[in-house]
Formats: structure tokens, sequence, C-alpha cells
């Protein structure tokens, strides 16, 4: 196989017309990678102020079918979640990621939901997920896996709920790429979700919940407008 | 797949002769251009991002060596592997053997051209291993032994009565008389039946959008989450690249991202774009153990520093498909291969060689949609017709084929015939839904099937103007 790289990297080399980069020039190129500079950012959000990012990020998602309630304390999620599935007419059984990001939500205020932490299961009908951070230009989810969130926990339940903060909510990819490097290492994966799952493969028609959840539901805590 | 592209004067005959795949047809012409240029029309920096995308990816081409070297290096720090191949087989071997060493039985796979490409479903159900195409259009087209025929909607050819037909064929464990006249239901058995396929599966497949040579990472972009669950729950994850998918950095990829899904669907960002490095951390609770990636040449790097180069920027977001008078008009099959519109009538020819594929470069009104339309300004026009040039040049052209060489030269040289066809096409596409048959009855189309109805062209035909330019050299 090595040779076959090679022989790959020659040809390369010999349609562009040259050798080898010379060391000054791969440097130039490590640097590029290195400093992995930002190009244009649309401002649609990134020229809005916070309050105005979260507000573009509802309606964003909105415009792809996710849902929300916003509460103004994290005391309200609990009862946030119930009145949700009871609204949707959806068991009061769900999943939780054993993220500690959702440790400070009392979940003991809502009695009823019947909640077991941990790897969801196919006939895991709900799921309740954090998120690493939210873009406003688009209405999109960032979510990373990690031993407290693994990935099929987005993609199995039927139904997704996540609970955001205000402060996760950013302007562009891209802040969420600086978030993530801050926090150190790449996870294995990076999710970025812009609404249910959905398909337009018969007849260009729309349907929602294709392989993944049928219903994302956001749980946006606005402590800032609190 | 054999290629069937030499035959595209009578596949195109035959396409503008089946019912079912013109009412396909009339359907997409409709949605994808009205929601493009929707999406767009919100975006103002949209042509500076394209500026921005395009020099991404010359930059990447004029280092494609730097790139590649820096991806697999940071590849194997996340703890996975590539795998580099030359051509179609080398691939479908290397694919094989990850098979085999997992003793994996049974694989499902996120949508791939490139697996399309190498035929990789066949290869791999006559060795024992059964590919199973998780996103929704791919196992439409597979249960009915067919191949794509759009590069990001490759059920798109169809009605909903073939595919509920299929599914009655395919799923005989579920009641014959159930009904399935809508999208919906069938969507949901669909997701029922491939649900059990993702549990059980040994290995996942699937195509990569991006590769990144900053982290070692892939992107998938999907709407269903096929891919995600496709890679997240077997053992192994195979990625199926080809190599000028590499970008420097995920700001990169974001800038191009931005461009992809608005210029394919019209949407402002695809429902999942997921970002996948190394294998399941140490740590993690799921996710696959195992991560390899197949990095495929295939004629890409024969390409380089020649007139065909700018097609390696192509990110495959169909838009230059979406806006052809010939894509639809006759649909994708009549290309007779992986690639079809104006990308393909590039592509194929440069990947299967021209002997296959002469006819495809003349599939063009060159109207210029496909460019104008093109998020990375490939000048396709002006390469469909240097194929053409090439063609002729080597009389690969029957006599029919010249007739219709003229032809085009013909139209394309009347701006008011162009203007009129843009206009009927701007109209159409006003008319969201109720517009059956119309566009098969544009005298272009007709003229362009029946090329001896055709007035003869006045002043100087592409051959006459060829042969010019011959002498001239
Ligand atoms: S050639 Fe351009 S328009 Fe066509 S698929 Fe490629 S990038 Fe899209």
């Amino acid at each position: 196989m090595s040779g076959t790289r090679d022989q790959i990297l020659g040809s390369i080399r010999a349609g562009l017309g040259r050798g080898r980069l010379d060391v000054q020039a791969i440097s130039a190129l490590e640097d590029r990678v290195r400093t992995h500079r930002r190009n244009l950012i649309p401002a649609r959000a990134a020229a809005l102020d916070h309050q105005g990012q979260i507000d573009l990020f509802v309606a964003m998602a909105e415009e792809v079918h996710a849902t929300f309630t916003r509460v103004t304390d994290v005391d309200a999620v609990p009862g946030a979640v119930a009145d949700y599935l009871a609204g949707q007419n959806l068991p009061a059984r769900l999943v939780m990621t054993p993220d500690p990001k959702l440790d400070d939500v009392p979940w003991d205020k809502a009695p009823l939901l019947d909640i077991h932490k941990g790897i969801a299961a196919d006939d895991d009908a709900v799921g309740v997920t954090a998120c690493h951070a939210a873009v406003a230009e688009t209405g999109t989810l960032m979510l990373v896996s990690g031993p407290d969130s693994p990935t099929r926990n987005n993609f199995l339940p039927d139904t997704h709920i996540v609970v955001l903060r205000a402060g996760q909510v950013v302007a562009s990819y891209e802040d969420g790429w600086d978030r993530l490097r801050a926090k150190g290492a790449m996870p294995r994966t990076v999710n970025f979700i812009s609404g249910p799952s959905r398909t337009g493969d018969i007849e260009q028609r729309m349907v929602l919940g294709a392989h993944g959840p049928r219903r994302l539901h956001i749980v946006l805590i606005d402590d800032a407008r609190a | 797949m054999q290629p069937t592209s030499h035959d595209f004067k009578a596949n195109a005959h035959r396409a503008l002769g089946d019912p079912n795949l013109q009412r396909a047809m009339d359907m997409m012409r409709t949605g994808f251009p009205v929601n493009r240029a929707a999406a767009i029309a919100r975006l103002p920096e949209f042509d500076a991002l394209r500026d921005e995308g395009i020099a991404i990816k010359n930059h990447v081409i004029a280092n494609l060596d730097f790139y590649l070297e820096t991806f697999e290096k940071n590849v194997v720090a996340q703890g996975g592997k590539v795998h580099w191949c030359r051509d179609a087989a080398q691939a479908r071997e290397t694919i094989l053997g990850i098979c085999r060493d997992a003793g994996a039985k049974t694989v499902t796979k996120g949508k791939s051209m490139v697996s399309e490409e190498i035929a990789l479903n066949d290869y791999l159900e006559a060795n024992g291993v059964t590919p199973v195409e998780t996103d929704l259009g791919e196992y439409i087209v597979q249960i009915r032994h067919e191949t794509p025929s759009h590069i990001i909607a490759p059920a798109v050819h169809l009605v909903k009565e073939q595919v509920a037909e299929s599914f009655r064929a395919t799923h005989t464990h579920l009641p014959p008389d159930r009904p399935l006249d809508e999208a919906r239901v069938m969507c949901d058995e669909a997701r029922t039946v491939l649900r059990a396929k993702f549990l059980s599966a040994d290995i996942g497949i699937t195509g990569a959008n991006f590769l990144i040579a900053e982290t070692g990472s892939s992107i998938i972009v999907t709407n269903e989450g096929n891919g995600d669950l496709t890679q997240t729950l077997p053992k192994a994850h195979i990625v199926l690249a080809s190599l000028e998918k590499v970008v420097p950095t995920l700001e990169d990829a974001s800038t191009l991202l931005r461009l992809l899904a608005r210029s394919a669907t019209g949407q402002e960002f695809s429902t999942y774009t997921t970002v996948s490095t190394g294998p399941r951390r140490a740590d993690d609770t799921d996710g696959p153990a195992a991560y390899h990636v197949v990095l495929l040449d295939n004629g890409r790097t024969a390409l380089l520093g020649g007139e065909f180069q700018d097609m390696l920027r192509c990110i495959r977001c169909a838009a230059c498909l979406n806006h052809c008078p010939v894509y639809g008009a006759v649909g994708g099959h009549a290309y007779g291969w992986v690639y079809s519109g104006p990308m393909g009538a590039v592509l194929t020819p440069s990947l299967i060689g021209i002997e296959e594929a002469g006819n495809l470069p003349n599939a063009s009104t060159f109207c210029g949609r496909c460019e104008s339309v093109c998020p990375m300004r490939i000048p396709l026009p002006r390469m469909m017709r240097s194929w053409r040039e090439r063609e002729f040049a080597r009389r690969l052209s029957p006599q029919a084929q010249r007739w219709g060489l003229a032809v085009w030269a013909y139209v394309a040289r009347r701006p008011r015939l162009y203007r009129w066809v843009s206009a009927m096409t701007s109209h159409i596409l006003s008319l969201v839904g109720g517009t059956r048959g119309r566009f098969r009855t544009l005298p272009l189309v007709a003229g362009w099937t029946d090329t001896r109805d055709m007035p003869a062209p006045e002043g100087r035909s592409f051959m006459s103007q060829w042969a010019a330019r011959e002498k001239r050299s």
C-alpha cells in the first residue's frame, strides 16, 4: 500500500508540474493549518448582540421544525419537559445522557418523569441530552460525543429533547469550533443538528422522522432574561 | 456498474417516452431550483463565499500532496488508518479485506457516489458480504436493482406508485394488502426495516463530503440521520472518499458547507452535518472501535495540470443537474453511468474514457445555466465543448452525432431562442406544481431529440468553426 501512496503522491506532483514542496513552502502551509484563520462569516448572526442571536437561533430552528419551550430558570426545565411530553401524548419515560451539564436540573420537581440515565436503546422513545453550543446563523445545535454523551442518544429515540442554555448560543460554526478547541482534544463525533430527521426521497415530499428523531424539542434556559 | 454512456442518444429517447419518469422529472424541476434561489436570496454574502470557496479548493489542488499527507498524519494520530487506492479494484479489495478481518457479514451504508463509482455493492455481495443501503432513496434503488439517477436524490426518477410496488415485492413479511399510498407510510415502513439492519450490522461504510487535514476528520452531510446510525452503531467505520475531498481546516469546511446545502436542496444547512475523528475514545460508551479511510484516486490525479483540473473543485451539490434542461428532460439514467447532468458529462469521460462516454458532452444545450449556478464556478460548458472537440478529433462521432452537434451549435448561437427557453423555464419554476409535460414539449428539446427536423444551421456551424481552428493551430 505504501507503494500506492508514493505512486499517487508522485502523480500529483507530476500533474502539478513540480517536485516535492520545499521546506519554506511546507512551513507556510503548516502555518495556515495551525492558525486555522477564519474566512468570511455572514453578518446575519455575527452582527447581532447576544439576545438577538438567541432570537435568531430560535427563529431559524423553528423554520426547520424544531420546537421550543423557553424558560427563564433551570428549575423550570423538568416541568417544561413533562408538559411537552404530555402535550404530545408521549410516554413520560425517558433516557437521559449522564452529562454533567444536566446535573443542576432539579429533575425531582417532575416526579412523573421516569428517567433512566445512560446509553439509548432501540426501544427508548424519548431521549434528553445537553449540547455543546447552538449556532444562531442557521438554527443549528452542536453536540459532541464523550463518555457522558454517547452519539446514539441523538439518533435512536423518536423524540429528542435538548436542554440548551442561553450562554451556549453563538453566532457561527466557527464560534462553536473555537469553544471546542478551548476544551482540548477533538471528540470522536461532532453532530451539527438542524431540526428533526427528514427525507424528500419519495416524490420530493418532505417527511419528518426518516431514521433519526421525528421531533426535536429544545428547552431553552434564557437566564439572561430572568 | 457497466457504463452505457455510449448509448446516450438511445437512452435519452427511451427516457422521453417513459411516462413515470416524465412525471417524476416534472416534480424535480420545480422543487430544487426554486428552493435554491430562495436560500441564496437570503444570504447577501453568497457570492463572496463562493469566491472564498473557490480559492480554498484551488489552494488545496495546488498543494494536494501536502494536504493528503497532513490528513493521513492526523488520522493516524487519532488512532485511525488511511488506505491509499489507485483505482476501483484496489479500493474494493481493500474494503473487502477490512470486512474479512472483522468477520463482517453485513455492512450498512450511507449514501456514497464513490461507492457507486467503484461498484462496491456487487463486489461485496459476490464475496459473501451483504451491503444494505440506508439512505431512503439509495435503499429504494437498491431493492429495485437500479442505480441512483441523481447524485443527491437517488430515486428522483421514480413516482410513489413504483416505490410502493417495490416495497410490496421486498417486504414480504408484511401484509400484502397494506395501504402504501403515501410517502409518510412508506418512509415509516423503511425506517422499521432499516432500524433492524442498523442494529445488527458489523461495519458501517459512509462517503465523505470533506476530509479535514487539520484534524484528520471526515464530514458527512445528510438529512435522514442514516449516515449517523451507519457509522455509530457497528464496530468499524469505513470512510470511502476520493482524494480531492480534503480541505485544510474546520474553518475552510465551514465556508464550503455554507455553499453546499443552499446550492443542493436550498436548505440553509442540512439536517445533519457530522464530523468524525478516529475511532471511539477509550472512555466513550459508543462509537466504532476502528476508523478506516479508503482514499481513492481513480483517475483524479490525471486531471491535474490539464484543462479539466477545475472539475476537482466540485463539491457534488447537484445544482448543475437541477438546472440543466437536458437532465430535466431525460433524467440521470440516460447518462449511462454514475455521474449525470453537466458534471457527469464532464467527469464521466475523464474517469471512464472518451471512447466509452463520447456522446455525453453532447448532452448539453450550452445554455450556460450549470456554470452560473455552480457554487464552484466550474466552467462546465467550456469543458463539455472541449471534450466534444476531442471526441471529434478522434473521429469517434458517428454521422448522427455530428448532426446533433450542428443543432446545438445552431441553438447556442441564437440568443433569442435561449432567452425564450430561459423565460419559459422561469415561468415553469414559478408554477410550483401543475406543470406536467410542459417542458418536454419545448421546441429546444424536441429539436434535440429529432435532429433532422431542425432547420439547417445558418452561419458557421460548429464543424466549420472547429475545422478553421484546427487549421489555425
Ligand atoms: S459541478 Fe458545480 S454545480 Fe455541479 S455538482 Fe459540482 S459543484 Fe455542484
